[in-house]
């Protein structure tokens, strides 16, 4: 789940002091932030869906025992392998010994995050197979040995001379073939149209599973992930066990909000349905398809009180929509999920311990809330895992004396007046023209780049308890 | 005005809730609370023994601390039947949201906070959607922009009203703020505990505000006043914040 050995406040530093990354940032978010909000609002009824498609979330989850049984049954039966992985580890080296038994020198994989969260290229690679990402930015990714920064968009932290420079030092592009956008694009698809050809076995993610008839939907916008689906002899789909739709009715309430959500497309270029592998008169696909199923920590996730981060479709919109992620981008969660619900998902499958950070990387503002087609309430999960952190005695000992402080005060209401009284005091000890400019310890953090505010002289309701006392002495 | 009540139904007396931040740091926004309500015809009671919401506490995580806050509102607030009117749209939303969750295993508070929740509101929802004023402001002299507080906004639903009231203030001298309901970067603890990124969410938002060249940016939140006037200062800026408060009682 880790993708960088620095501790958080680095991650966020190096973030912060990169003007590259900053203003690619703003300009990619906000980028995408209109194009959702443009799509939303061409859609009639827009609120009644992401409402119809949070009830479906709902009610999948609560019965996800049968649709898997169900999902389970008709992949089998339409020739489908089924393989169940409760941990990362496990999954990575079910796909491994897949391609091994293929004797698979070389594996190409669509774009995918759960493939992303099993450690899958690294497995790969140890057991001696080459593992090529065929989404362009999934590409470029992989080129640079880094991790995607965005779910949907993972070179989102990148600029266009960046990629050039990298194709020109990685892959010996001429200075022609990197000139703009589109001659990167298209080198780099010939460069990945001999993979396909060589590729025993294809990898990808599943963005929705549907439980009746055992499909498979996979969404791209670049055609790769229907090569790597049908090109290779062999099909291994990795996915979560919680991205099942009960029915094919249910999928299309799920496109109708997933690509105006990630992209503000009304629907992806490529919207791929695969049932089963290659029929007898199919005029092409793999000879072979396996289900990997990954629970890795999402069954308990289902069990808790955190079940409801399980309704996510990986649109990324949340991403898009929060001030913190559009600042400090996705390398600095330091987790293969980042933004709000990265900030959710990972300490909530990989434990807590951790990650105590991340729960605490959000002002709260709610744009995640409001951007979720499935109307997740990232802040109140957000919350949770901060009273889940106090409770494991995870809170620093200055906060917590301050807040019991705070609230044994705050219920006495007279005592509480006078200590407001002596806290301005002390404060003016240290201020200039009703500002302090320098607060010591930990809230030396405000005054870094805040003057702070000294309390007025008199507040108001000690000046409502003087009238008083003059009307009736 | 379809929101608009009968002559019966509108509330004669409110209870002010004044907020601990406005309390301590704006007592001037208090009264002039208090005035824009009296003037409007109510009587404003001010339970002397409130004190805070209890956010801060749970923010942090610290719900036992948030729970003990809660209860001492609730206790404070509940007996009197007259709505509660707050000068801040993220109290409001604590006690709307967040109390009768948190008092869940307090079954009679827990209910006394539903009541209170149902009766609880910000000063300028109070003014538009209660009363059905959205003619309570005053033409002012300082061009106005208006930042849209988080909680306020998202909790709350709180848009229309507060911008109906300074656009009346402000008339032709309202400037449009870039980005006006994105998030300044105070987030209570955040602001120290993720220092750093909170500042550079200060920057951008402060740029915005500076861009629209108007004089005064209008809030709805002391939080966010304290925060964005820190930065402000900071940088030297001539522009200053005002609470939506101070723009009714003309004194911005
Ligand atoms: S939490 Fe919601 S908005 Fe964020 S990626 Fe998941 S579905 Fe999309």
């Amino acid at each position: 789940m880790r993708t960088s050995p620095l501790p958080f406040v680095r991650r966020v530093e190096q973030a912060l002091a990169d003007p590259v990354l900053r203003r690619n940032m703003a300009v990619g978010t906000s980028r995408q932030r209109t194009h959702r909000l443009e799509a939303m609002a061409a859609l009639p009824g827009a609120d009644a869906l992401r409402n119809h498609a949070s009830r479906i979330r709902a009610h999948t989850l609560a019965r996800l025992d049968e649709y898997l049984e169900q999902f389970v049954a008709a992949v089998r039966a339409r020739g489908g392998t089924v393989h169940w992985a409760a941990t990362a580890a496990e999954a990575a080296s079910i796909v491994t010994t897949i391609a091994v038994g293929e004797r698979a020198r070389l594996v190409v994989k669509s774009k995918s995050m759960v493939t992303e969260e099993i450690g899958l290229n690294a497995a790969l690679e140890a057991a001696g197979v080459t593992a090529i990402e065929t989404d362009l930015g999934e590409f470029v990714i992989q080129l640079a040995g880094q991790h995607p920064s965005h779910i949907v968009a993972p070179i989102m932290h990148m600029s266009k001379e960046q990629v050039g420079a990298l194709f020109v030092e990685r892959l010996g592009a001429t200075p022609e073939e990197v000139v703009d956008v589109a001659a990167m694009t298209a080198f780099a698809r010939r460069v990945l149209r001999e993979r396909f050809l060589e590729a025993a076995v294809g990898v990808s993610g599943v963005n929705f599973g549907v439980a009746s008839t055992g499909t498979l939907c996979l969404v791209t916008n670049e055609g790769n992930g229907r090569l790597c689906t049908s090109l290779p002899r062999v099909h291994v789909a990795v996915m979560g066990i919680e991205r099942l739709v009960p029915t094919l009715d249910d999928l299309g309430v799920m496109l109708d909000v997933l690509a105006r959500s990630a992209t503000g497309q009304a629907l992806t270029v490529y919207t791929n349905l695969v049932t089963g592998p290659r029929r007898e008169d199919d005029a092409d696909g793999p000879e072979a398809l396996h289900v990997v199923l990954v629970d890795n920590g999402r069954s308990r996730v289902l069990g808790s009180e955190l079940a409801e981060i399980l309704y996510c479709i990986r649109c990324g919109a949340c991403l898009g929509a929060c001030p913190v992620y559009d600042t400090v981008g996705g390398h600095a969660y330091g987790s293969v999920y980042p933004g709000p619900v990265g900030a959710v998902a990972t300490p909530a499958l990989d434990g807590l311990g951790p990650w105590t950070e991340l729960p605490h990387a959000s002002s709260l503002c709610g744009a995640c809330r409001d951007a979720c087609p499935v109307r997740l309430d990232i802040p109140r999960l957000l919350l949770l895992l901060r009273r889940q952190t106090v409770e494991a005695g995870g809170s620093p000992v200055w906060l917590r004396l301050a807040l019991r402080a705070h609230a044994a005060l705050a219920v006495r209401p007279r005592l509480y007046r006078l200590a407001v009284r002596l806290a301005g005091r002390v404060l003016a000890v240290g201020a200039r023209d009703g500002y302090i400019e320098r607060l010591p310890g930990p809230l030396a953090a405000w005054t870094a780049s805040r003057s702070f505010r000294l309390p007025a002289r008199r507040t108001f309701l000690d000046e409502v308890a003087r009238e008083r006392r003059k009307v009736s002495p | 005005m379809m929101l608009a009540m009968s002559p019966t139904a509108r509330p004669r007396r409110v209870q002010l809730f004044v907020t601990c931040l406005v309390d301590a740091f704006y007592p001037e926004t208090a009264h002039a609370t208090r005035r824009v309500l009296e003037r409007l015809g109510l009587e404003v009671a001010i339970p002397p023994g409130q004190t805070c919401c209890g956010q801060p506490a749970l923010n942090a995580g610290h719900h036992d601390e948030a729970r003990r806050v809660a209860a001492h509102f609730v206790d404070t607030f509940a007996p009197d039947p007259a709505p509660v009117v707050a000068p801040s749209g993220s109290c409001v939303d604590m006690v709307v949201h967040q109390f009768p969750a948190l008092l869940t295993n307090d079954p009679a508070r827990a209910a006394a906070a539903r009541d209170l929740a149902a009766r609880t509101y910000e000063l300028s929802q109070f003014i538009v959607d209660v009363l059905g004023d959205d003619e309570a402001a005053v033409p002012v002299e300082p061009s106005l922009t208006y930042h849209a507080c988080c909680h306020g906004l998202r909790g709350l639903g709180l848009d229309r009203q507060p911008r109906a009231l300074v656009g009346q203030a402000g008339g032709a001298n309202v400037r449009p703020l870039d980005e006006d309901d994105r998030c300044c970067g105070f987030g209570g603890l955040f602001a120290v505990k993720m220092g750093p990124i909170s500042s550079a969410m200060l920057d951008r938002k402060l740029e915005a505000i500076e861009r629209s060249g108007a004089d005064v940016v209008v809030v709805t939140d002391a939080s966010c006043r304290l925060h964005m006037e820190g930065g402000l200062r900071r940088r030297a800026s001539r522009t200053r914040v005002a609470h939506i408060a101070d723009v009714l009682d003309d004194r911005v």
